[in-house]
């Protein structure tokens, strides 16, 4: 029992106590930035290693999250009866009524994650009813990812267009720019992915976890055992959905901006690639992946922006040939070799 | 139990079956014979649901099962294998059992995990001899073991009818001999329909049988009756002995 927890609770002390107290303020916000990641990658880990379905569109839903969180920072700061900067810019004179409810923290919170859940159930009910899988249900999320961005950029006045909406200052009465507000929200984002990641380990060991495994591995045979196979993939998508949900309303205060950049079809494909560097079929990898691609974005973007793209693709290539089980399967590979 | 009225299957023209009747008493065990593309596994996708009759009816305990999704199929007590078998190799044989037991649970309450063996999986296990691999992937099993654990799943689901698309196809001697056992024990208190081509194993464990021909039932009878038929010699033994002599057939 304590062996098993062993792994799982060092990184938690690591994340929780050394993390904050060692890295300057620039450094731990990078860090909780590739946390929020790495929540969405725990959801592809979920969608994509165990139930085997490919989502290029997760930007998506990260988006919707981001978006509600947003809408809500912009409207606190223009306080009751005023317009959001950007608005004002465009010449809106009016609050959309898209826009009043989430005046509410509870209910852009909500949104952030229920938005996602909905979207996802719909795309589920109407897309694994019709058997659609594999590759189709990959390009069709992937449009979904384009679908989205012409969409938000195409509403400036709603939206703030290709900019998107940034300039936030306060959260809950904390000022957004204060190290102890970045620092408090480090510890919620590490808490967040944590909890996930413990609920999301449980359902996979779950025999819920047992029945996905099958789904992706014959579904058709699962159907012949008396299951819903697009029910079981809905209800997973959908999980995995919300989760890049609220990842996106975490984003938020924590970046400073969302825009269509950060969850079109290129951002949705860069966390599929991350979890497929860290190890797909494990959770731990999924997670793993999308902290250490982030950095290495982060370290070679400062040196050559465009390279990023092609090394990424070379490493995604590379993984999927030599290594199709990610950093978790090398060394497990390596730990195993020791031993005997 | 099961009744079978005029069901016709086409693909693109093909007529794969072609008016066939078929009445199944409970209790029965049957098996189901005919050459190759005689139609006997499109006739398990009708009742299974996975093929769509053109026309006819199939009914099953009194009930229309023509239009049902397969899983429904499932739950209203009918259950099948495939003739390539299908068992999940990244789960083990224990997993794999409790996996077609546990079909009748409301999704969410699966969110827990497995303690223990349910008694519909441990009979299973039992009835399949597949005790000693329980915890063993099912990826690691030969084929007549997972021939086996196919059938336990489907014992674990406790289903009323059987469908067995050649179960013991590719089978050692001493595996079939085995099998024919356990169908032979599975029927006692299930209602079973087995597809075979081995004679052998038909004239030892088959009591009715029924020939099936071009999409069409050309006999049903005993095993006795059947092989005496020159219509079904012509068919189908005459056949399978011109095969056997070129080595086309195990
Ligand atoms: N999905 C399909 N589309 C078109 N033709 C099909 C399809 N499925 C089966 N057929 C045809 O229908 C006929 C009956 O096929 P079926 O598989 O039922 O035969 P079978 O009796 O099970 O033969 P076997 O002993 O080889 O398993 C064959 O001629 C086959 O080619
Ligand atoms: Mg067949």
């Amino acid at each position: 029992m304590i062996k098993r927890h062993l792994p799982f609770a060092t990184v938690a002390v690591i994340a929780l106590v050394a993390a904050p107290l060692l890295l300057e303020p620039f450094r731990l916000g990078l860090l909780a930035k590739y946390l929020c990641y790495a929540i969405v990658a725990l959801g592809i880990g979920l969608a994509w290693g165990q139930g085997g379905m490919l989502t290029l569109g997760q930007g998506v839903f990260f988006g919707l999250g981001g978006y509600s969180m947003a809408m809500y920072l912009k409207l606190n700061e223009a306080g009751p009866g005023g317009l959001p900067d950007f608005m004002v810019w465009s010449g809106v004179e009016k609050l959309p009524a898209l826009w009043a409810p989430f005046a509410s923290p509870v209910f852009a919170v909500g949104m952030a994650v229920l938005g996602p859940v909905l979207l996802a159930v719909l795309l589920g009910t109407l897309v694994f009813r019709q058997r659609v899988r594999g590759a189709y249900f990959a390009i069709l999320t992937q449009a979904l990812a384009a679908a989205m961005v012409i969409l938000l950029v195409g509403q400036q006045g709603l939206t703030g267009g290709t900019n998107g909406m940034t300039n936030f200052f306060e959260l809950f009465g904390q000022d957004l720019a204060d190290d102890s507000t970045q620092r408090g929200l480090y510890l919620v984002v590490a808490s967040v992915l944590g909890i996930l990641y413990l609920a999301t380990r449980q359902l996979v060991h779950s025999r819920y976890g047992r029945l996905l495994v099958a789904v992706r591995d014959g579904e058709d045979r699962v159907r012949f055992l008396g299951y819903d196979p697009a029910l079981v993939k809905t209800v997973t998508f959908a999980a995995s959905a919300g989760m890049a949900g609220l990842a996106g309303a975490l984003f938020v205060p924590v970046v400073g901006i969302i825009s269509p950049a950060l969850l079109g079809v290129v951002p949705s494909l860069e966390l599929v690639v991350a979890v497929a560097v860290g190890g797909r079929h494990a959770l731990a990898g999924a997670v793993l992946g999308a902290v250490v691609m982030g950095y290495a974005k982060t370290a070679f973007s400062e040196q050559f922006a465009d390279g990023w793209l092609y090394l990424q693709g070379a490493l995604f290539i590379l993984v999927m040939t030599l290594a199709p089980k990610g950093i978790v399967g090398v060394v497990g590979r390596l730990r195993r070799a020791r031993t005997t | 139990m099961l009744e079978l009225r005029d069901v016709q299957v086409v693909f693109d023209g093909f007529r794969a079956l072609d008016g066939v009747n078929l009445t199944v008493p409970e209790g029965e065990l049957r098996f189901l014979i005919g050459p190759n593309g005689a139609g006997k596994t499109t006739l398990i996708d009708v009742i299974t649901g996975l093929t769509k009759p053109a026309g006819g009816s199939v009914r099953f305990g009194g009930l229309d099962l023509v239009g049902r999704k397969e899983h429904q199929i499932v739950r209203l007590g009918v259950g099948r294998t495939f003739q390539t078998s299908v068992v999940f190799e990244e789960l083990t044989v224990i997993e794999n059992l409790d996996l077609a037991a546990t079909f009748r649970q409301p999704l969410w309450s699966l969110a827990r995990r497995r303690r223990g063996i349910s008694e519909a999986v441990e009979q299973a296990l039992t009835r399949t001899g597949l005790e000693d691999l329980a915890e063993r992937s099912a990826g690691v099993l030969s084929h007549g073991q997972r021939q086996w654990l196919e059938i336990g799943m489907l014992l674990a689901q406790r289903p009323k009818l059987l469908l067995l698309d050649e179960p013991v196809a590719g089978m050692s001697k001493d595996e079939r001999e085995r099998t024919g056992e356990l169908l032979t024990e599975i029927a006692d208190d299930h209602t079973v329909i087995v597809v075979e081509h081995d004679m052998e194993f038909l004239r030892r464990h088959a009591s009715t049988v029924t020939v099936l021909h071009e999409g069409k039932v050309l006999v049903e009878g005993s095993i006795d009756q059947v092989s005496a038929d020159p219509r079904v010699q012509e068919v189908y033994l005459g056949r399978r002995k011109a095969e056997d002599a070129v080595g086309n057939r195990p």
